[in-house]
């Protein structure tokens, strides 16, 4: 979203340059002490006892077993949601049917809902006191306090990632080019696979980047169906708040900065895709020119 | 919801199909749960869980810092996005990339963050001590973490706006002989106006729900720095499942009445920039 279109304006349509000056000074301000000082502040932190106190905190066996229950959980969540947000941008974006808004309003539902009511609704279907929890207890299953939970709690709040990414786009492209595509005799899944995933895929790559990074940084959802156990049922961030309320401060914003280092590279992928998928376009229109 | 196919295209029973079920199977069957549980409550039980004392406090602190933290980015925002748009500087794509940030940080790391930033003895809070100004562990602290949190909102919905503006309004208006400003103030804020109100509500939204930016800076005192979503967590750590599903009913209907107002701006936005072109 760079400005790209910056050609001089005329003198009318812009400020004095004191006005120009002053105005981009306040606004650099306000990044620099609400987004770049808290940035740095979490390395600065890690590091404020050297290398080897850093490194100590994120290989101990608590902080490993925190980071391999981040990357499954994300490694189930993001699929799961990756599929489903296809299938629905498939059936609203191609097809025309009553309460399509409808549906949609109700796919970004989760955007709307608190974490904590995010992880409290799983808690009333599975916990000890849920509907279904006498049964479960009975079976030997366990899915609040334990695994099966974190996953469920992190399903639910990146839902909507993919599907919103994807369902303007594909209502923007439109289906001819798989008309095209079936009318020559391709089956539908050719046509799925061959013509519109290739058209699709910075869309998709882009829900699945924000998915990523919502669901290894979940906290407020987690929190509530985990039951901190720790090596067990610790996520990193969640490790990060155990070990901050120890006063562990050093280990604690070691785990963070793993988490601040996604973050910076959940950016830089996104601008990336920004960026091709704006390249792709333009090819696009070129080639529809000539 | 009829079902109506005119497209030659295939997959619409299976699409249409595994989105329903994965969407009742995710969202809708545990949220009903939810209003299913409130349902076995007495009235007065209820009612007595979602307003009192302490709950009430809450919602004060929740609804007041979220209000304080939109109007504060409402502001920013629309500098911030004025800035970018519109006035050359150099690492303007960096500080495009940053904005985005607190989507991309978790929110339990900028909580920790900006608490020990904000500490009296913190990098920041030991020059705001002196002057006593204390920002962590108090309700400006909540305000400092909302306003970090929902800090791109504004940004990205004003963005767009500006830069498809054209420059021929402002043209006529100066011609016209309107002071800078003027034109501002009536030609370019009254276009802004939809995009401006969508961010504001889509941060104020978020700002009431969020949960873990906050518990670490605002000290969590009853009655003056307990947020309405902690109040569900303690509840639920005294095991009063009742009471706090009873609260989460209350800001499960705010959050459908935000969905319904954010979506009515969108739809005045798209029609007030529609109209235009």
């Amino acid at each position: 979203m760079a400005g790209t279109q910056n050609a001089p304006r005329s003198i009318v349509t812009t400020e004095s340059p004191l006005v120009r000056w002053l105005l981009t000074a306040i606004a650099l301000l306000f990044v620099a002490l609400f987004l770049v000082i808290p940035l740095v502040s979490v390395f600065a932190e890690a590091f404020k006892q050297g290398w080897q106190l850093y490194l100590a905190a994120l290989i101990e066996p608590d902080a490993l077993a925190a980071i391999k229950l981040t990357l499954l959980t994300a490694l189930v969540a993001v699929p799961l949601n990756l599929v489903f947000g296809v299938a629905a941008a498939w059936a609203i974006a191609k097809f025309d049917f009553k309460g399509k808004s409808f549906l949609i309003t109700l796919i970004d539902l989760p955007f709307s809902v608190s974490p904590v009511v995010a992880g409290l609704i799983y808690v009333l279907l599975f916990g000890a006191q849920g509907w279904w929890g006498p049964w479960l207890a009975e079976h030997d299953i366990k899915i609040i306090f334990a695994v099966p939970g974190i996953v469920l709690a992190t399903v639910f709040v990146t839902f909507p990632f993919v599907a919103r990414e994807l369902i303007p786009l594909m209502e923007a492209q439109g289906s001819e080019e798989e008309q095209a595509a079936l009318v020559l005799g391709a089956s539908g899944w050719q046509t799925f696979w061959r013509v519109t995933l290739p058209n699709i895929k910075w869309g998709l790559l882009y829900g699945v980047i924000l998915a990523n990074a919502r669901a290894m940084g979940e906290f407020g959802a987690v929190s509530v169906v985990s039951g901190h156990i720790r090596g067990m049922t610790n996520t990193i961030p969640l490790h990060v708040e155990i070990l901050y309320n120890e006063y562990n401060f050093v280990a604690a914003f070691a785990c963070a900065s793993m988490l601040a280092l996604l973050a910076l590279v959940t950016l830089a992928a996104k601008s990336y895709v920004e960026w091709a998928a704006a390249r792709q376009a333009a090819e696009d229109r070129r080639q529809a020119v000539e | 919801m009829a079902i109506k196919q005119h497209s030659v295209l295939p997959g619409f029973g299976l699409s249409l199909g595994y989105t329903l079920l994965y969407l009742s199977l995710i969202v809708l069957l545990p949220l009903s749960a939810l209003v299913i549980k409130v349902t076995h409550m007495e009235w007065a039980a209820f009612w007595h869980a979602v307003t009192e004392p302490r709950v009430l406090a809450s919602y004060r602190v929740t609804f007041g810092a979220s209000l304080i933290a939109a109007t504060l980015n409402l502001v920013f925002g629309l500098l911030l996005a004025w800035v970018l748009v519109r006035y050359p500087f150099p690492g303007k794509r960096l500080v495009d990339a940053l904005v985005d940030l607190p989507f991309a940080l978790p929110t339990a790391v900028a909580g920790i963050a900006l608490a020990t930033l904000y500490a009296p003895n913190g990098s920041i809070g030991r020059w705001l001590d002196p002057l006593g100004i204390k920002v962590a562990f108090t309700p400006l602290g909540i305000v400092f973490a909302l306003t970090f949190i929902t800090l791109p909102f504004v940004v990205r919905t004003v963005q767009p706006v500006l830069q498809d503006l054209e420059t021929e309004l402002e043209e006529a208006a100066a011609s016209l002989g309107a002071t800078r400003w003027q034109v501002f103030q009536r030609v370019i804020l009254p276009t802004l106006l939809p995009a401006l109100l969508t961010g504001f509500a889509l941060a104020f939204a978020r700002a009431i729900g969020e949960y873990g930016s906050v518990i670490f800076i605002a000290g969590n005192m009853p009655f003056v720095s307990e947020i309405t979503p902690l109040m569900i967590i303690s509840k639920l750590e005294q095991y009063d499942y009742l009471g706090a599903t009873a609260i989460a009913l209350v800001m499960l209907a705010v959050s459908f009445v935000m969905l319904l107002v954010i979506n009515g701006l969108q739809w005045w936005s798209a029609k007030r920039l529609g109209r235009r072109k």
